[in-house]
């Protein structure tokens, strides 16, 4: 059985956004949302997480804080991009600094559009997201199944 | 009989061949042997009378107190000469009072009452012998490789290495004599004789702070000598007892508290106990091998030593109320104080007077159980405490310090000093090891005998015991995953001393119920009459050794299994900032910065200054109000 | 036989505990006006985990956190076996002390604080754990278990300070607010994650079991207190159980978290006054 689905645990990080986003992101742990329903928690730390929720765009100064954070993840991991921001550099993209979107630097799974995201998307991003974790998983297994087979 | 003569004696041969030979070589080589022999001359003592024990009287006793006699007034006019020299005019008061009290009474008195053996030999005894045997000799072979080390190390202090390996043997010569002596006047000669030999040690490198310290522990020392001399006096005088075994026999009564209250308090001065403690922390300037031998494993024992020798006298008389308070005391706050140290040798000289609190809490309870705690206790600590003190010793002179904050390179230095150094750690705190056992038959034992301000301070005590050895060990393994930078290797004099500890802590482990059941009980039960038991079960020594076991074997268990399992390797997390090498991060401005990693010591709450200036005055005040109660009694009478 | 107990208690403990942690998660959301997760989800959790890649920062650090199981184990087993409780407490510090040394093995800043920070309320919670074990010998002369329960008056009688103490401490133990300063668990951030920081995968599932084992071994000192001969007293103690557990859980939620400063003084303080006054009490009356 693949667990992975019903225990998705959340690394949030927040590049150069408006923090609109961000509040939305944390609007999804509140009671009116509360998505530990679906065993979701935000961790913060990168090493328990399962998905890189980036919220803004990506810039000269975060690219390699993003990629370590992500390079500190334990596979399968998915990187979802909430916010307009996250997808293209949204209104900032055209700042000296910024760079673009999180796929930029990072290969982004799921794009969860809005300025700022609806909570409701957010959440549905991140549901889609665990459909794409368990893919991994799947094609991780096999993987290692073939190495080991081959190894024999 | 002459086994026990030579034991006594040849140390003292050993030493003045060590004097007077200059050439190192051959001294080493010299040292060695009579370290070999000595440890060879205790196991063979031991096994020899081990089964019935044996007290006999010299033929010649008349010579041997007068020689002692000659010694002593060498010795006063020489305190009193240097007394004088360096204006430290508080020893040459004690030595000028109390050598011509000893003359007097030894020549007017003393051989009125001479009933009683002046050797005894037993299980007790058999125990101490073997503890200053064979330690005594492992740390005296560490010496000669550290010495060696030490003084490369420290070129700006003149060379006396004949001096100093000649005072060690005369200490161990010393030591034997005052473990094997029942005649209290010969008691108190090897008693004076440790102390002064501790002053020589100590002062070894001349500097000012070592004279100094050497001063200071020579004054509180010559103090407790004091208090010594009177005891025997008084009894000599008021009982016509010269004997420790008659002296022991007599019953509890308040007047003969009045001598038992001095000897304690000689007792108290030589285990530094609070408020007589801080001439040990002093000490601790001397070089590492006199730390291990005289101030941790074989010395401050003497005065426990005696304590254990007057139990049946203090059981639940006030005097043994009072040490026992005093014990606890000592326990509990050297243990809150070792926390804020973060020097190694202070820690280990903090952590050594805890237990020597211990001990003498547990032996001055006076119950069988407590008594029983005491004497292992004793074998325990002095087995671990040595390995501790060589292993500092050796690591100082590895990498350069002894503060416990740069001991995380120890790893990449030298793999095996570290885990030398984690066994000693885990000797002196963890569950299955021996320090604990004892700890656990002590809780029982005043539990059973409701001392419940005592297990108060125990419980406190322990765990603060557990904070500062926790910290200890984690900086010691924080650097294992790194590959050793360079290869250091050290002396085969100084390390196999240390494996040979490591080797007993362990064994002594598996050992005690042995030890138990052949030393202890036997000593036990003839001491409170009856047969004795032993207060663990034999269902706990399995649990117990089950655990050691498992402690032992895991970590190769799991070395074999890890071994193929080989794993993504990703940076420390740090925010995401960490630098690459774990070792920095990209701090503001751009800069990248070191990452330093510190333990917590909590100076605001454990420092030192105040808790030590409350601790000791407390300790005071209860020896003075017992002393004054005491006499109150006795005029009363 | 034994063989076969010991083997039942090393599978149903952690069940047990797990129900426990995941009751826990949904009577907190219920506090907090949530719905929360299923039951089950510690149990997807550690799954979860155990599926996960493991990643690590060295190759010593994990070591630590097996054997700090394997005598966590061994503790649980002399428990519920009826063991000398003073063992139990030992055994049971060995195995804290191996999970700190993680930490410290990882040096990782985080963890490394997290290690202090847990070494902190080690000696915070040590002398009452002591304390409540010499107290259940002091009024049962006996230091087994077996033994205790099956007397004939509930140790709680006599020692209700000490039980008092015990719930007190047990905040510490089952890494409850206010004094979770270590590692605080699940949704809780403080200092990123404590000496759990630098664990992933696999490790970290057996750091989480390690915890549920804890739960039902803190509790089933709880149980001590409670059970005698008499065959209904085990439900009193079961009920027991339940109400100190509720009870750890309500604080959680009702609290924030203090300084470490407050913590150690706060339980030594009570420590001293409940403890000893309890103990003295008791010597009164021998
Ligand atoms: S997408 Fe809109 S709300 Fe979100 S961070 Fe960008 S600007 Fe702010």
């Amino acid at each position: 059985m693949n667990f992975i689905k019903k225990s998705p645990w959340i690394l949030h990080y927040d590049g150069s956004s408006c923090n609109g986003c961000d509040i939305e992101v944390l609007a999804c742990l509140t009671p009116l949302y509360d998505v530990e329903r679906f065993g979701v928690i935000n961790t913060g730390n990168p090493k328990h997480a399962d998905i890189l929720l980036i919220t803004g765009s990506v810039n000269e100064q975060n690219i390699p804080v993003v990629k370590q954070l992500y390079e500190q993840m334990a596979e399968p991991r998915v990187v979802v991009a909430v916010g307009i921001c996250a997808a293209t550099g949204g209104i900032f993209s055209e700042c000296y600094n910024v760079v673009g979107g999180a796929d930029k630097v990072l290969p982004v799974d799921v794009y969860v559009p809005g300025c700022a995201a609806r909570p409701e998307a957010v959440i549905d991003g991140v549901m889609r997201a665990l459909a794409i974790l368990e893919e991994k998983q799947k094609t991780a297994r096999c993987k290692k199944g073939t190495q080991e087979g081959a190894g024999v | 009989m002459s086994w026990i003569a030579a034991l006594i004696l040849f140390p003292a041969l050993a030493s003045v061949l060590l004097f007077v030979i200059r050439k190192d070589r051959l001294r080493n080589a010299v040292c060695w042997g009579s370290s070999l022999i000595t440890a060879a001359l205790s196991v063979w003592v031991t096994y020899r009378y081990f089964g019935m024990g044996v007290s006999f009287s010299f033929p010649g006793e008349g010579a041997i107190d007068s020689f002692m006699m000659a010694v002593e007034v060498l010795a006063a006019a020489y305190i009193i000469f240097v007394g004088i020299k360096n204006k430290k005019y508080l020893i040459c008061l004690f030595a000028a009072i109390q050598t011509p009290l000893m003359l007097w009474f030894e020549l007017t008195r003393a051989h009125e009452s001479g009933a009683a053996a002046g050797i005894v030999f037993d299980k007790l005894s058999a125990i101490m012998v073997l503890v200053i045997g064979v330690i005594g000799s492992l740390i005296c072979i560490y010496a000669v490789g550290y010495m060696r080390g030490y003084h490369i190390h420290h070129e700006d202090y003149k060379e006396r290495k004949a001096f100093f390996f000649s005072i060690l043997f005369v200490f161990l010569s010393a030591m034997f004599g005052l473990v094997l002596s029942n005649k209290l006047t010969w008691l108190h000669f090897c008693w004076e004789l440790t102390t002064l030999c501790s002053f020589f040690l100590i002062g070894y490198t001349q500097t000012p702070q070592a004279k100094n310290n050497a001063f200071r522990a020579l004054a509180i020392n010559l103090g407790g000598g004091l208090a010594f001399a009177a005891g025997i006096v008084f009894l000599g005088l008021r009982f016509n007892i010269s004997a420790l075994s008659e002296f022991i026999a007599m019953k509890p009564e308040t007047v003969v508290l009045v001598p038992v209250i001095l000897l304690c308090i000689a007792a108290l001065t030589k285990s530094a106990q609070l408020p007589f403690s801080s001439w040990l922390l002093g000490a601790m300037v001397a070089p590492t091998p006199t730390s291990a031998l005289l101030h941790s494993s074989t010395m401050v024992k003497a005065g426990v030593y005696l304590v254990i020798r007057l139990t049946p006298l203090l059981g639940s008389s006030a005097a043994g109320k009072t040490v026992t308070l005093i014990g606890g005391i000592t326990f509990l706050a050297t243990s809150l104080l070792a926390i804020s140290q973060s020097d190694a040798k202070k820690i280990l000289a903090y952590s050594t007077i805890a237990n020597l609190g211990l001990i003498v809490t547990c032996a001055s309870v006076g119950t069988q159980e407590a008594l029983w705690a005491a004497i292992l206790l004793l074998i325990f600590h002095a087995i671990s405490k040595s390995l501790l003190f060589l292993a500092v010793g050796s690591i100082e002179h590895q990498i350069g310090s002894r503060n416990v904050e740069d001991m995380d390179i120890l790893m990449r230095v030298s793999r095996k000093l570290s885990i030398y150094m984690l066994i000693g750690i885990a000797g002196m705190f963890l569950a299955p090891f021996g320090m604990l056992i004892s700890k656990w038959a002590a809780m029982k034992a005043f539990i059973d005998s409701d001392n419940i301000l005592i297990i108060i301070m125990l419980v406190y005590g322990s765990s603060a015991t557990l904070f500062y050895w926790t910290k200890w060990m984690g900086k010691l393994i924080s650097n294992a995953n790194r590959k050793a930078e360079g290869h250091h290797t050290f002396h085969i004099t100084e390390e196999v001393p240390i494996f040979v500890q490591a080797a007993l802590t362990v064994a002594a482990c598996f050992c005690f119920p042995v030890v138990s059941r052949y030393a202890i009980m036997p000593y036990l039960s003839g001491l409170f009459g009856g047969s004795a038991a032993m207060p663990i079960g034999t269902n706990d020594v399995n649990i117990m050794l089950i655990m050691l076991s498992m402690l032992l074997l895991l970590p190769l268990g799991f070395f074999s299994i890890y071994k193929n399992d080989h794993r993504r390797i990703v940076p420390v997390y740090m925010g995401g900032e960490n630098a690459g090498d774990n070792k920095a991060f990209n701090g503001a401005l751009g800069k990248t910065r070191k990452l330093e990693l510190r333990n917590w010591y909590m100076e605001k709450y454990f420092g030192s200054a105040k808790l030590t200036y409350w601790s000791d005055t407390l300790c005071a005040a209860i020896l003075c109000v017992s002393v004054i109660m005491l006499v109150l009694g006795v005029m009363g009478l | 036989m034994i063989a076969l107990e010991i083997l039942a208690i090393i599978i149903l403990t952690p069940l047990v505990g797990g129900l426990l942690t995941g009751a826990d998660r949904v009577i907190s959301a219920r506090m907090q006006g949530r719905k929360g997760p299923p039951v089950l989800q510690p149990f997807y959790d550690v799954f979860k985990l155990f599926q996960k890649e493991s990643i690590e920062v060295n190759t010593m650090h994990r070591f630590y956190v097996y054997i700090s199981i394997i005598f966590v184990i061994f503790t649980v087993i002399i428990v519920l076996l009826g063991g000398d409780v003073l063992l139990a407490v030992f055994a049971l510090t060995l195995g804290s002390i191996f999970f700190v040394l993680g930490g410290y093995a990882s040096n990782s800043p985080y963890s490394l604080i997290g290690s202090e920070r847990e070494l902190l309320q080690m000696m915070s919670y040590e002398p009452m754990l002591l304390l409540a074990s010499l107290g259940l010998y002091y009024v049962n002369n006996s230091f087994y278990i077996k033994d205790i329960i099956s007397g004939d008056t509930p140790a709680i009688l006599f020692l209700p300070g000490i039980f008092a103490g015990f719930v007190f401490i047990l905040t510490f133990k089952l890494r409850k607010s206010p004094v979770d300063l270590s590692m605080s668990h699940h949704g809780h951030q403080e200092i990123v994650k404590g000496i759990t920081t630098e664990y992933s995968g696999k490790d970290l599932a057996i750091i989480e079991i390690t915890h549920w084992y804890e739960t039902v071994l803190v509790l089933a000192f709880v149980y001590i207190f409670f059970a005698v001969k008499d065959p209904v007293s085990h439900v009193w103690a079961v009920l027991a159980c339940v109400v100190v557990y509720f009870l750890e859980i309500l604080v959680d939620n009702g609290s924030a978290r203090v300084k470490w400063q407050l913590a150690l003084k706060s339980s030594w303080i009570v420590t001293g006054i409940v403890g000893a006054v309890n103990l003295v009490v008791i010597s009164l009356f021998r």
